[in-house]
């Protein structure tokens, strides 16, 4: 199957630290990928590259949009990124926390929609059209991570889970390709961890979109993934099948070295 | 030569009154990251109990020295009262609310303090004593530096050793460095913030009210309006130099100090502040966290 | 209540007196007159401070622990409900109609009812209104601390102002390009300066507002400096002669026009891609660009927004006053319109307009305590800040309904 996304090479410094270290990774059209690793591994720091928060000291990051042609993305803008087709959620919650849950997705809608000033002073049709276009379709985004009861309160206000699910739905709502979660389950209890098992496959299977996901949850993890990458100390110490990765012993003891330091 | 002396040690002046004004800037930015406004009219209150406390000892026929040393002491302790009051009315009760409310309390003091000056003194320029002693040794280079400027030089150079040795190696330094880092972090190891902030406020005061009594005696006249004008200055300075930084604000101060005065002595002296912060946009766009600011990536 | 004239409150509220009396001492007891030598000593003053300082510091106190109740008390949720009860008023559309249609009522018969000395005052607070609610998009939404407002002010004053002298242009067209040159303004600032991080940006719009200050009172070939211009028209209808009485009140009425039409354009940009872009880049700056919004674009046009009414007051301003200087756009005035903004509640229109009449019109009124006016001014600044930190009114946002919701809602 072809690639969404390959990553070659990729090195990011800060000052005289290695954070992640001449990475090779790719994501397949479809696939769902887990990125683990201990504390401090990288792994963020690598998502932060991918989507342009950061910019990668050395290696290349290609973005493959199904059915379109590669596209070097490093150094590019963040919204540059999204546009592309490629959007993410954080490890720690950031939602626009004085906007409605509503208008937290509806921000998602920014990069695909174009009225300007003056449609919205005027509120010409076309304007009102496609506000009512991105109503509608965060709505329906936020019916899948069932939070449409919640529609008009304040993002601040929801319970730790239901903000990740709305992350997740607030980038959902950029039409990517590529969904990019980091420890979606973090802070959920088991029953919610269960539900969200369900809905990250049922995102990749319904909407078609291909995922790369950090998560610390081995259970949700080895559910879930057809591949994974572990990485520590900001190298890439295995990839495989969860099978392999279960029976890895670098990886089990990079495990259990965090283990025994803890 | 002689002219470019004389603007060397003109801005070298202006740059240390600006240092002790910035300096209290920045390390209250560095600790509770508010912009105080006020702190401009602090300075300017430091400077008129000063011309209060050496009129009234004056009368009363002290000796000059007396009154120089006593004038010095009731600013400074005076400088410190307003500033922790002004802590504990118009900041602390805003610590957790949103970026701006600090900042429109500190707008809101400054025009208070200027206000509250003007009613009860007076709007009109009141003449500094010159306190400072000449020097005799200075005398034939009268037309390059004056006694007063040598005092202001070396005054800041001192305050600037004690405030490292303070920040270095006292207790309180090393609780204001820490809370400047991560105040959480600060709180959970034990260090007491409020003291941290009030401590900090003692300071900047502090040199605030030297600045003010050294460059009202060297200007030898004094208003309501004095604070608001040094203030931005010094902010200025502070921000160039990378805000929160101690010899970031120091060395902002003296290039901007010089800045002004060769600008003013070889173009236009009408523009001076036009310079000033024209200068500060021109740095900004090339160093956006200022001279000596790190520029950090945010971590995600 | 009670408990706060327990032995211990008075104690506390006796120091108080003591340090503001020690603190107050030589500031207001002693004046001196350095030339005559001579020190005048005012104790009446020192018993003022005390008995002041006295009676406030309970008041403090009390208003300090309403706001922040003990959390042993869970009754006290009184504050919440009440403001809460107060927007929930303001929202529902009947009362909602009745307050507009009142307040269009009053408006409109305005000049008719009362002197043109009030009316002039009047103008003054609806361009305040206008100034508000454009620096509520730079501020109140889009989140960028802009000090130097009243630069675009005086580029649009000063349009009118110059265009006027040199070329006769008229009032109608030097509104449009008074806001057009702000805007320019505004995106010459903007471009360089938006990628700085908040705080920076603030002392960079100061500096920038008192760089165009001092450029207009000391480049006297351009601008006529300090002594500024004087005898700029006021607008009027081509082919009509209109007495001074009468001109005024054509000018609210313009006024009135244009604050119509700002609160129109700013509700309608709240709610729109746009306006929701803004408060996502406030909100999270690094969050808004990772979900596909431009920083750089968003923040530009908010700047240059903001600015194109700031030039529309600007030349407002200019033709009510007929005259101008530097003088009137110091540092002072863009605390003045910020403080409108904080106070109104960032981003509220509503609020923006109450404050901006509130600010005006109290120091206008206040005149019998014309002295005092700057004063009080700061000191209500304060106090609203600690005692309402999210302004009057904080924070509404626009709600949806939807037919499956109702039904869900009612199932739970
Ligand atoms: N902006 C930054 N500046 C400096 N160092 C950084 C920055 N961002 C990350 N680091 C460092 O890079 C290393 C990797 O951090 P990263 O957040 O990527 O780890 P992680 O694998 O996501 O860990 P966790 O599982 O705890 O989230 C850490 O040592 C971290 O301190
Ligand atoms: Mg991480």
């Amino acid at each position: 199957m072809s690639a969404v996304l390959t990553i070659n090479g990729l090195t990011m410094d800060f000052g005289g630290l290695r954070a992640v270290d001449k990475v090779h990774l790719d994501v397949r059209q479809g696939e769902i990928v887990a990125l683990i690793g201990p504390n401090g591994a990288g792994k963020t720091t690598l998502f932060n590259c991918i989507t342009g928060l950061y910019k990668p000291t050395g290696g290349d990051i290609l973005a493959i949009p199904p059915g379109g042609a590669a596209k070097r993305i490093n150094g590019l803008k963040p919204n540059q990124v999204t546009e592309i087709g490629l959007a993410r959620t954080f490890q720690n919650i950031r939602l626009f926390p004085n906007m409605t849950v509503l208008e937290n997705v509806m921000i998602g809608r920014h990069c695909r929609t174009n009225s300007k000033i003056l449609g919205a002073v005027l509120r010409n049709s076309r304007t009102r059209r496609e506000e009512e276009e991105i109503v509608a379709f965060s709505y329906h985004l936020l019916e899948r991570v069932r939070l449409e009861r919640h529609v008009n309160d304040f993002a601040r206000n929801l319970p730790y889970g239901a903000q990740r699910r709305l992350e997740i739905a607030r980038a959902l709502a950029t039409e990517p390709f590529l969904l990019l979660l980091d420890e979606p389950a973090a802070g959920m209890n088991p029953h919610e961890t269960r539900e969200l098992d369900d809905l990250i496959t049922r995102i990749q299977e319904e909407m078609d979109i291909s995922i790369l996901l950090i998560e610390h949850d081995m259970k949700l993890v080895m559910n879930i993934s057809d591949r994974i990458f572990v990485m520590e100390y900001g190298k890439e110490i295995a990839v495989g099948t969860p099978l392999e990765i279960r029976g890895n012993p670098r990886v089990i003891e990079a495990y259990l070295g965090e283990e025994a330091h803890a | 030569m002689d002219y470019f002396l004389e603007l060397f040690l003109g801005g070298l002046t202006r740059g240390s009154i600006y240092a002790l004004i910035a300096l209290g800037y920045t390390m209250v930015y560095g600790i509770i990251e508010l912009i105080n406004f006020a702190h401009g009219e602090i300075y300017m209150i430091g400077a008129f109990t000063a011309l209060i406390a050496a009129s009234v000892l004056n009368i009363m026929g002290f000796g000059p020295v007396t009154i120089l040393i006593l004038a010095m002491v009731l600013a400074i302790v005076y400088s410190c009262a307003y500033g922790v009051t002004m802590e504990k009315i118009a900041y602390k009760p805003l610590r957790h609310s949103t970026r701006l409310a600090p900042l429109i309390s500190a707008i809101g003091m400054s025009i208070f303090f200027q206000n509250y000056v003007l009613l009860a003194q007076t709007s009109d320029f009141l003449p500094f004593p010159s306190l400072l002693p000449e020097l005799e040794i200075l005398e034939p280079y009268a037309y390059i530096i004056r006694s007063s400027e040598v005092f202001i030089i070396l005054t800041t150079f001192g305050v600037m050793v004690l405030l490292t040795l303070l920040i270095k190696f006292t207790r309180i330094g090393k609780a204001m460095r820490a809370t400047a880092q991560d105040r959480t972090m600060a709180m959970l190891v034990g260090v007491d913030v409020n003291r941290v902030i009030s401590m900090t406020f003692i300071i900047g005061s502090s040199m605030a009210a030297i600045g003010g009594v050294l460059i009202a005696s060297h200007i030898g006249q004094i208003n309501f309006y004095i604070g608001f004008i040094a203030g931005i200055k010094a902010f200025t300075a502070a921000v160039l130099g990378g805000i929160g930084s101690i010899p970031g604000a120091v060395l902002g101060s003296l290039v901007l100090g010089w800045t002004e005065s060769f600008a003013t002595g070889y173009i236009s002296s009408d523009y001076e502040d036009v310079f000033a912060f024209g200068f500060l946009v021109l740095i900004l766009i090339f160093r956006p966290a200022g001279l000596l600011g790190k520029a950090t990536t945010q971590k995600v | 209540m009670w408990k706060f004239f327990s032995l211990d409150e008075i104690k506390k509220s006796l120091l108080m007196a003591l340090w503001f009396i020690f603190l107050t001492f030589p500031i207001m007891v002693i004046r001196v007159n350095p030339i005559y030598n001579v020190v005048e000593w005012r104790w009446q003053n020192m018993a003022l401070v005390g008995a002041g300082a006295f009676f406030l510091s309970f008041l403090w106190r009390y208003f300090l622990e309403y706001k922040n109740p003990a959390p042993s008390k869970p009754a006290d949720d009184a504050a919440v409900s009440r403001s809460g009860r107060f927007s929930e008023l303001l929202r529902s559309s009947g009362t909602r109609r009745l307050a507009i249609g009142a307040a269009v009522i009053l408006a409109l018969a305005f000049p008719y009812l009362f002197s043109s000395y009030q009316v002039n005052i009047m103008t003054t607070a609806l361009i305040y209104v206008v100034l508000g609610l454009g620096l509520n998009i730079v501020v109140g939404l889009a989140g960028l601390l802009d000090l130097g407002y009243v630069a675009f002010y005086a580029v649009g004053a000063y349009s009118y102002a110059l265009l006027n002298l040199h070329f006769g242009l008229s009032f109608w067209i030097c509104l449009p390009i008074g806001a057009a040159l702000a805007a320019l303004f505004g995106i010459l600032l903007g471009f360089p300066v938006l990628r700085l991080r908040g705080d920076y940006l603030a002392i960079v719009t100061l500096g920038f507002g008192e760089i165009i200050r001092l450029v207009l009172e000391n480049w006297n070939d351009f601008s006529k400096g300090p002594s500024g211009i004087a005898g700029i028209p006021r607008p009027g209808i081509p082919g009509i002669e209109m007495s001074l009485n009468a001109s005024s009140v054509f000018l609210y009425f313009l006024m009135i026009a244009l604050a119509l039409f700002t609160i129109m354009v700013v509700s309608r940009l709240r709610n729109s891609r746009i306006g929701r872009a803004w408060i996502a880049l406030r909100e999270d700056e690094i969050a808004c660009q990772a979900m596909g919004v431009d920083k750089t674009k968003t923040k530009l046009t908010a700047f240059a927004l903001g600015a194109t009414w700031a030039g529309m007051g600007g030349v407002m301003f200019a033709a009510k006053t007929t005259f101008i200087n530097p003088a009137s756009f110091t540092f002072l005035e863009s605390a003045i319109i910020l403080s409108i903004v904080v106070l109104g509640g960032m981003g509220s229109i509503i609020g923006v307009i109450a404050s901006a009449f509130i600010l005006i019109l109290l120091p206008e009124y206040l005149r019998a305590f014309s002295e005092y006016r700057m004063l009080i001014f700061g000191a209500v600044l304060v106090i609203m800040m600690v005692f309402r930190p999210q302004g009057l009114i904080s924070n509404v946002r626009q709600t949806y309904r939807f037919k499956g919701l109702q039904e869900n809602k009612e199932g739970d």
